[in-house]
């Protein structure tokens, strides 16, 4: 199969149509509809995008704007978006769709009238699209002008044209970070990379409107896809690395700690150095690192105490160094850490290894780094694998987390009774009705949550606003810190009343607070406000997919009984449970509850 | 490659045609063309020209795109660039 994260053009190009045809036949794709607004033509970044799309699981439906009518189909038309029902808007116009850019003479104190009305008209169309359509929008940012009208004047006068888009995007990141349904992208930094030159192609904007290359439209396209996939949490986590002429040159075993190539000495030695630096900035972003390494353990942690050694063995989240085969270390590395392989990307140099573990592991990301360390960093940054739509505090502080985690596991083998462990936890819970604060993160996990997930149900974030503020509705959060630290906003549930019947339509939790009872302390909380508002029984539900299979007897382990569904509508294996109220007794006893505090 | 007949750029068209086309064992004749090839439409002919560059290693200019509108034109303009092309 054709690495669509990395070929070439004219490997898709040839065979998109027939690769389009397989893999829309592929079960379970989830459905996803894409309106495209563009200030060119579109439909070349269109059907990219739905091969990529396809590829990574989603089934996509595009609208596509009439040539060039973003403005007005966005502001003055919007009953087609309408009705098109988009879970997402992409926004595609360029510099050649600038209606204020400034005169050549224009003075120093007009230019700020100039962007405010060029960008003006964009938030009149964002604004409309958040009103109207309530989903989410991304919209580029604009790439440098083809050709410089003033030379490098261009950059400074207050009429040049790169410096006037310069500004244009500064403020578009503004509005972006200010609007949480508004997105960016950075065309400014693609079109960048791959060059002017090989970013415009003018004989096909003269011809049919095209304005890029089928090079930059494949470009723009994995930008895209990598975004969409970051926004239905499918972007990847763990970085999984060999050791030996991947994280220092030479053989570890074989040569000693003191020969291996790492630090500033020779070139060769620098080569690993600047890896083990790119991989150190990915874990500070909050990408886990882990180890899959042919070596005996003892011999392979020591490289990490040469002095040179930028990475550290706290750096790692796991570490497997021994004789067993690659693929059973990085399924066991998937248990530790409580991910699915499918969010590993792993980096070996040796082929065999990389061929078996893309055979052996499903969903893991094997890109063909070749052989050259000083090309590793820049075939990751072109997989895109790690793309994210925004940076939390607890992306930064997740990494640490792990690394708690981590002591978690040593620390729980020193206890029988499990019981005795989690008090030992110290654990402390936050849970109550939905806050405005939280709304953010409450969405993100919703739309992110695959595995204890019991419906799957998406929401947007308007409609976690109106659940919010619906009297119908019984909402919860819950937040869990112990004393190894803070695991932040990790179940969510959402309940709806009807007469003295509430029902379960959502109910989520983070899997890095498995076994923890935090479940039983939300059900406490369920069942508290169920009954202040004279609710008899309680309905659970579960609908199966591909991933939540761990979820299946939540229900019945909570003492839940089946009842057959009436809906005949229900998906194939969903089922229906049942809790009546009238002798509950609190479940939770290992967890000290308390509510919302301010500040 | 390298086999610059008139049936031998035909030849090696007929693949790219057939992939955009989605007709596998479409016959091309030199007078095939939107008017009488099914799914030839505005956004197929972009891909062809594309990909038939690509093959090729040419670049078409803006008159000689304009003026292509069968087949045969595409095959003589194939055959026009790589005789350009040859080391005299």
């Amino acid at each position: 199969m054709l690495d669509l994260d990395l070929c070439s053009i004219n490997d898709i190009l040839m065979k998109r149509r027939g690769l389009r045809r397989q893999l829309s036949g592929v079960p379970g794709l989830q459905d996803l509809r894409v309106a495209v607004l563009g200030g060119t033509t579109t439909d070349e970044v269109v059907n990219l995008l739905e091969l990529l799309l396809l590829a990574n699981g989603f089934r996509p439906v595009f609208h596509q704007s009439e040539y060039g009518r973003f403005y007005e189909e966005a502001v003055h038309n919007p009953q087609v978006l309408i009705d098109f029902k988009p879970d997402l808007v992409y926004l595609h116009t360029s510099c050649l769709n600038l209606r204020h850019a400034p005169p050549l003479n224009c003075v120093e104190s007009d230019l700020p009238k100039y962007l405010l009305a060029e960008c003006n008209r964009y938030r009149e169309i964002w604004t409309s699209l958040e009103t109207n359509l309530s989903c989410q929008v991304i919209q580029n940012n604009f790439e440098m002008p083809p050709h410089s009208i003033l030379g490098n004047l261009d950059a400074v006068a207050s009429g040049g044209q790169a410096r006037f888009l310069g500004e244009l995007n500064v403020a578009f990141a503004r509005e972006a970070a200010k609007r949480p349904k508004l997105l960016l992208q950075d065309i400014h930094g693609l079109s960048a990379r791959m060059g002017a030159k090989q970013w415009f192609d003018w004989k096909r904007y003269f011809s049919y409107k095209i304005l890029h290359t089928a090079e930059a439209n494949l470009e723009i396209a994995r930008s895209l896809n990598a975004m969409i996939k970051a926004i239905y949490g499918k972007s990847r986590k763990v970085l999984v690395l060999d050791l030996d002429n991947t994280l220092w040159g030479g053989i570890i075993g074989d040569d000693g700690v003191d020969k291996i190539q790492i630090g500033r000495e020779t070139a060769v030695s620098e080569v690993y150095t600047a890896f083990q630096e790119y991989c150190l900035a990915l874990r500070n972003r909050g990408i886990l690192l882990a180890v899959c390494s042919k070596n005996d353990e003892e011999i392979a942690k020591s490289g990490f105490e040469h002095p040179s050694s930028i990475l550290k063995l706290e750096h790692f989240s796991c570490f497997k160094a021994n004789w067993e085969p690659k693929h059973e270390n990085i399924l066991a590395i998937a248990k530790e850490l409580n991910l699915g392989p499918d969010s590993f990307v792993f980096i070996d140099d040796n082929p065999a290894e990389r061929a078996l573990v893309a055979a052996q592991v499903p969903g893991i990301a094997v890109p063909d780094v070749g052989s050259d360390v000083s090309l590793f960093a820049e075939v990751i940054i072109q997989g895109r694998y790690f793309e994210a739509v925004s940076l939390s505090n607890e992306d930064l502080e997740r990494a640490a987390l792990y690394a708690n985690n981590q002591q978690r596991s040593a620390f729980e083998a020193q206890f029988a009774n499990y019981g005795e462990y989690l008090d030992s936890l110290e654990m402390v819970a936050e849970i109550d009705a939905f806050q405005p604060v939280y709304l953010d993160r409450i969405a993100q996990l919703t739309n992110k949550t695959n595995q204890f997930n019991l419906t799957t149900r998406r929401y947007t974030l308007a409609e976690m606003e109106s659940v919010l503020h619906d009297p119908q509705y019984i909402s919860l959060y819950g937040k869990l810190s112990d004393r190894f630290g803070d695991h932040g906003l990790i179940s969510i549930v959402i309940a709806r009343k009807e007469l003295q019947a509430l029902h379960i339509d959502l109910w989520l939790m983070s899997c890095r607070v498995l076994k923890r009872d935090m479940e039983l302390a939300m059900l406490d909380a369920i069942v508290e406000r169920a009954l202040e508002n004279g609710i008899k029984t309680i309905y659970g539900y579960y609908v199966p997919t591909k991933k939540n299979g761990m979820v299946a007897d939540f229900y019945s382990k909570l003492g839940f009984v089946p009842v057959s569904s009436a809906d005949s509508s229900a998906a194939e294996g969903a089922t229906a449970w049942t809790l009546r109220l009238a002798d509950y007794s609190k479940r939770s006893k290992h967890i000290k509850v308390r509510e919302y505090e301010n500040g | 490659m390298a086999n610059f007949t008139p049936q031998g750029v035909l030849t090696e068209l007929q693949p790219i045609f057939e992939e955009v086309l989605e007709q596998p064992g479409l016959a091309v004749t030199r007078n095939s063309s939107s008017w009488n090839t099914p799914n030839w439409d505005s956004l197929a002919h972009i891909d062809l020209i594309e990909m038939s560059e690509r093959h090729f290693g040419v670049k078409f200019s803006l008159n000689e795109l304009q003026d292509l509108k069968e087949v045969g034109d595409l095959i003589d303009l194939i055959l026009a660039k790589k005789s350009e092309q040859a080391p005299k």
